[in-house]
């Protein structure tokens, strides 16, 4: 057979080592019958030199050396030249549903066909107008796949979502339809479990008013007004899941007591359960909500908890805005029914309701729960991930559906 | 019983305390040492006619605050053998003076170091993750406008060195090992008890840290520790938490360094001439500001105040002393 054959010759390191004397970089392109002669010399060096890898990328090769006498201290592995995937997965169509990092847009268009669904002023239309070609969805915590996109989009194979919260796709209809869902849980849990601390420790020791204080001019002394500590308060988490779990640990280098309120009761930890949401907040001093939005679990967290919580209490919500009934959090903050609250999270979101804004014992965040360099990172190669394995048929890489 | 009254003894007046305090420090922090002790306030107001004459007499002092302690008020008050301190850091009480007259003295202990460690972790994620800032740009109404806030930087994981591994030190390092984060340290000496990386000098441990917090005392030793070259080190992605004293900063160059954009960012609850702060920092979204109020909880006065009386109790009965420094 004529042919090419690329040779890749690597030490146990990793690292490229030259087979002979015209390879400079140890990947070398030569003719069946030059690299057959350049594999006996390196088989012969083999027996006098650490262990020796060659990759070749033509299986006829690596068949050819497989039927080579080969010293023990040479071993040989198959690499299939990428299919020309880069060409197939160009044509496919993946529609965006909002601007949400510039990183990911760039590499799904470099990749794909990407449509950018912001961008059109008429939505209906132009999803009609590419139905056929679109293929995946990427959405996030802000749009994701709606029954009226999927039933839009006949083609439509997987969605991707760069969340790990899943309450903006239609669930049921993608498992009807056999439309796949992936989601980025981990590569923010630890994110999302600092901000929790973070907003804990700003709202009780008033960190963001004391910054605003200062930034006033208004520093005297004098100003003796006292904060509350953190260290050893009650905090009850709402879903202790890989997020609740996250919290709970750092929590509990505070020494603060660690009780939580789930469906059911976890094994294998030590943290005190209550099957009873009302009873976990009357015996608490900072609620986290930290479950997934399901309608089971909007606005969860009613009048009734919130009294529970009480005029001493603190509500921290890094899920999602409708777990939260706001109006009733923002009367019982206004009131003073509620001791304080630290928000990442709002029902209707950018919009905050402004009797919160002259608030001193609150902290409102815009949604930047996984707000990293690090994590978006990580998200959009998960995203990325699990949209090329699918389109190269292997296994998903965080699979919800 | 009449009588029971007039035999009550001179000797049995409740012994003498002396306050050494400036005005702006309220004595209301210690209601309860006016029921133990005879309290000698020189800016009682009305004035106590007594106190010229009995204050020479008085064993011990409370120090409210960071009331300068120096050879000049230990030659105003020459009966005084103990002066108790009402902080953490004791850099306004001249402690070789103290030695040299035989005076002990006895500082808050522990009394606020959960509260500082705590502020310390706060100050540190409010600086990564652009907390405050983030608050500020949603209180403006920018988020329907602006949609997206900028990205900050990620805090677990990351190198988390202290200057200083003291009682404060070492709960800081607690908080931030649930963090994921590794911890390193500079200190007077190697802790022979823990396991974290000692580093023999702070520049070293600045090139190898992402979060510097800086909670050691003041001294002449530690005065300006973090430095241009510690700053340098740092570096463009590291940032510094300050819960120690001011001046263990330079703060011009630390001002030069934030302002250029040549460390990442500053959690500061102290300054080197309080009440004023650089007004350049007043303008930056990459600082958080706090008045020096790293120990005002409820929970640590209360600490404060048990400490207190427990040290003046201590020492009238002969007893050792709970704090002595």
């Amino acid at each position: 057979m004529v042919g090419v054959a690329k040779l890749v010759v690597m030490d146990p390191k990793g690292r490229l080592v030259s087979g002979g004397s015209s390879a400079k970089t140890g990947i070398m392109q030569k003719s069946i019958k030059e690299s057959t002669k350049m594999l006996a010399t390196l088989v012969r060096r083999a027996k006098s030199q650490p262990p020796i890898t060659l990759t070749c990328n033509l299986l006829h090769i690596s068949q050819l050396i497989s039927t080579h006498p080969l010293h023990h201290n040479f071993s040989t592995t198959t690499r299939a030249p990428p299919p020309s995937a880069a060409a197939k997965m160009e044509a496919v169509g993946v529609l965006m549903m909002c601007p949400m990092n510039n990183y990911l847009e760039q590499e799904l268009d470099k990749r794909f066909k990407l449509f950018r669904y912001w961008t059109q002023p008429k939505q209906r239309e132009f999803l009609a107008q590419h139905a056929e070609a679109i293929r995946a969805v990427v959405g996030n915590a802000t749009a994701g796949a709606s029954a009226e996109v999927i039933d839009a989009l006949p083609k439509l194979e997987i969605v991707s979502s760069f969340s790990v919260g899943l309450d903006k796709i239609d669930l049921i209809k993608c498992k009807e339809k056999g439309i796949r869902v992936t989601n980025t849980p981990d590569v923010l849990t630890e994110d999302v479990a600092d901000l929790a601390i973070g907003l804990m420790l700003a709202v009780l020791r008033r960190i963001c008013e004391c910054d605003k204080y200062v930034r006033s001019g208004a520093w005297k002394f004098g100003d003796f007004k006292l904060t509350t500590k953190f260290s050893g308060k009650r905090v009850g988490i709402i879903g202790l899941g890989r997020i609740g779990l996250a919290i709970a640990k750092r929590a509990e280098a505070f020494d603060c007591p660690i009780s939580y309120y789930s469906r059911s009761e976890k094994p294998n930890t030590n943290y005190k359960y209550y099957g009873n949401l009302i009873e976990l907040a009357s015996n608490c001093d900072i609620l986290v909500v930290a479950c997934a939005l399901t309608p089971e679990t909007t606005h969860i967290v009613n009048r009734e908890v919130i009294d529970a919580l009480g005029p001493k209490g603190v509500l921290i919500n890094i899920g999602r805005g409708p777990h939260v009934d706001e109006p009733e959090l923002v009367s019982a903050l206004v009131e003073g029914r509620l001791g304080g609250a630290g928000l990442d999270v709002f029902e209707k979101e950018p919009e905050v309701p402004e009797q919160l804004f002259g608030l001193d014992n609150v902290v409102l965040l815009p949604h930047v729960g996984s707000g990293t360099i690090e994590t978006r990172k990580a998200m959009a190669d998960l995203v990325l991930g699990n949209l090329e394995a699918h389109f190269a048929n292997k296994p998903l890489l965080t699979p919800v559906v | 019983m009449a009588a029971a009254a007039d035999e009550i003894q001179p000797s049995e007046t409740p012994p003498l305390l002396l306050v050494h305090r400036l005005p702006r420090f309220k004595l209301s922090f210690f209601p309860f040492l006016q029921t133990e002790y005879t309290v000698l306030d020189p800016l009682a107001d009305p004035p106590d006619p007594s106190f010229p004459d009995l204050s020479k007499s008085a064993r011990i002092m409370l120090c409210v605050g960071p009331t300068p302690v120096g050879s000049d008020e230990l030659d105003r008050y020459p009966a005084v053998e103990c002066v108790v301190g009402s902080s953490a850091g004791l850099n306004h009480i001249d402690l070789a003076a103290c030695r040299r007259r035989g005076v002990r003295v006895t500082s808050a202990g522990d009394a606020f170091s959960d509260d500082v460690a705590d502020y310390a972790v706060g100050l540190a994620i409010d600086v990564l993750r652009r907390v405050s800032a983030a608050d500020r740009f949603v209180r403006a109404g920018s988020w329907p406008v602006q949609k997206e806030y900028l990205l900050g930087s990620k805090v677990s994981g990351k190198r988390v060195g202290i200057v200083g591994l003291g009682s404060i030190g070492s709960r800081v390092a607690k908080r931030f090992e649930a963090f994921g984060c590794t911890i390193a340290y500079n200190s007077r000496s190697i802790k022979s008890h823990v396991t974290y990386t000692y580093y023999a000098n702070v520049v070293d441990l600045a090139s190898n840290t992402d979060i510097l917090i800086v909670c050691c005392a003041l001294t002449n030793e530690t005065y300006h520790v973090i430095n241009k070259d510690v700053m340098t080190a740092l570096g463009k992605t590291g940032i510094i938490v300050n819960v120690g004293r001011g001046a263990l900063i330079d703060e011009n160059e630390l001002v030069e360094f934030l302002v250029r954009g040549e460390i990442g960012g500053a959690g500061l609850d102290v300054f080197e001439h309080e009440p004023n702060v650089p007004k350049e920092l007043l303008t930056l979204d990459s600082v958080v500001l706090s008045p020096h109020k790293a120990v005002f909880t409820p929970e640590s006065f209360a600490a404060l105040e048990k400490v207190v009386l427990g040290n003046i109790q201590a020492f009238f009965s002969n007893k050792p002393l709970l704090t002595e420094i």
